[in-house]
């Protein structure tokens, strides 16, 4: 991986040249889900209508499991992943709850109380120096 | 001729659009971020523009990976609503004004900014969002708008500076045109958000402020900060404040602010809005 400035901020992947290229397929796929009837069948079966896409068995798993970091981290992009949550229902902040490791009641009380602070969350450096 | 006389800035949440759409912009959560626009609504009704050019950004709605232009112009007649998922906003079609466009279009690649030129876009909510929050829920949308749709989900996004050079280039291009019609260009996005991974649901309101500070005095200083700088304070989705800097450019150096309003949270988002009236207009 080419070293970037931006790999340093914490709990944060860049949609960069890099994860374009890991996640086109993953990524096409979650597009494919703008149209009803082909959520009806990615529904009826996900796995059969994954393996329509040639993108590899980790990012399929990542896919059936929900694990939307997992996804982020192979190649996925949140504007398209969140096509698969719309497809189950789900809002954005309820994936950011889940992305964020807490629940959704919790992470709404979080932004009702101004959101994530910034402070220690800055920088992966930063934070090892304390 | 044609003069650009206001620019208005406001971010795009998609959320505002479902509470409008679903009867909820009365609730508690709801009812502060619409009374931030109560004013806006009342000056843009008095001030009737003819035409915004409104900078946006798609949201894997009508540009996928397969095609990523950086700044794309809409030159059509017309453009539907993107059916996003969930069925596409109830909103009205969106009136473009083609004779307009292509001569910006025209003006812009000889101004040396390479515009992609597109005749047929469906809009997300990055472009219906700003319109209900300044015009509410009309019957028809009541001016015509020129999509401006600028690439900020593939990285790296255009640069600040360059940004705000387009915007430089949009006023040339439209105090060129010969017909009389009033003009208004907003920027939209932003402002702090994070909509991924474990940092998701960062704000970060100093970061914000000092924007909407700098955009209104120094916007020259705020085009040259670097795109990490956005990234990290702002949040990874925060990068979508770049936009606001083609509308800053489009206007006099010295504007007046007619409204500011700033709240957390919409949704995820931090909610910033400004409306500056060029001093001259």
């Amino acid at each position: 991986m080419t070293e970037r400035d931006y790999h340093d901020i914490p709990g944060t992947v860049v949609f960069d040249g890099e994860q374009s290229r890991l996640g086109y397929h993953l990524n096409m796929f979650c597009m494919s889900l703008m149209q009803a009837d082909n959520r009806a069948t990615f529904k009826a079966d996900e796995r059969g209508y994954l393996a329509r896409f040639p993108m590899g068995e980790d990012q399929r798993q990542a896919v059936l499991d929900r694990d939307w970091n997992r996804m982020i981290a192979l190649g996925g992009n949140i504007y398209f992943t969140s096509k698969i949550a719309a497809t189950d229902g789900l809002s954005f902040q309820q994936v950011a709850a889940i992305m964020s490791g807490v629940t959704q009641p919790a992470y709404a009380q979080m932004m009702l109380e101004g959101g994530r602070s910034i402070e220690g969350n800055r920088s992966k450096k930063g934070r090892a120096i304390g | 001729m044609a003069r650009i006389t206001a620019g208005v800035a406001t971010s795009h949440v998609p959320a505002i659009g479902a509470a409008l759409d679903n009867g909820r912009s009365g609730d508690d959560y709801w009812r502060p971020v619409f009374a931030g626009y109560d004013a806006s609504k009342r000056w843009i009704a008095e001030q009737k523009p003819d035409v915004i050019i409104l900078v946006y950004n798609d949201h894997a709605s009508a540009f996928s990976l397969e095609l990523i232009p950086t700044f794309a112009i809409g030159c059509a007649e017309s453009f539907n609503p993107a059916d996003e998922g969930w069925g596409p906003r109830p909103v009205p079609v969106v009136e473009g004004h083609p004779e307009l466009a292509w001569h910006m279009a025209e003006r812009l690649i000889l101004d040396e900014f390479d515009m992609t030129i597109v005749n047929r876009m469906d809009v997300d909510h990055g472009l219906t969002v700003p319109l209900s929050l300044l015009f509410g829920q009309p019957e028809a949308w009541p001016c015509q708008v020129i999509p401006l749709a600028v690439n900020v989900v593939q990285y790296p996004p255009p640069t600040g500076h360059r940004c705000y050079m387009l915007g430089k280039a949009i006023r040339r291009a439209v105090d060129s045109f010969p017909k009389d019609l009033k003009v208004m260009v907003f920027g939209t996005g932003g402002m702090s958000h994070q909509l991924q991974g474990p940092r998701a649901g960062l704000i970060n309101s100093p970061f914000d402020n000092a924007f909407l500070d700098r955009l209104v005095d120094d916007p020259v200083a705020q085009s040259k900060v670097p795109h990490i700088d956005y990234m990290r304070e702002a949040g990874s989705e925060g990068i979508e404040l770049v936009m606001w800097l083609i509308m800053r450019g489009a206007l006099d150096d010295k504007v007046h602010v007619a409204h500011r309003f700033y709240h957390v949270p919409a949704s995820n988002t931090a909610v910033g809005h400004l409306v500056l009236e060029n001093a001259g207009a």
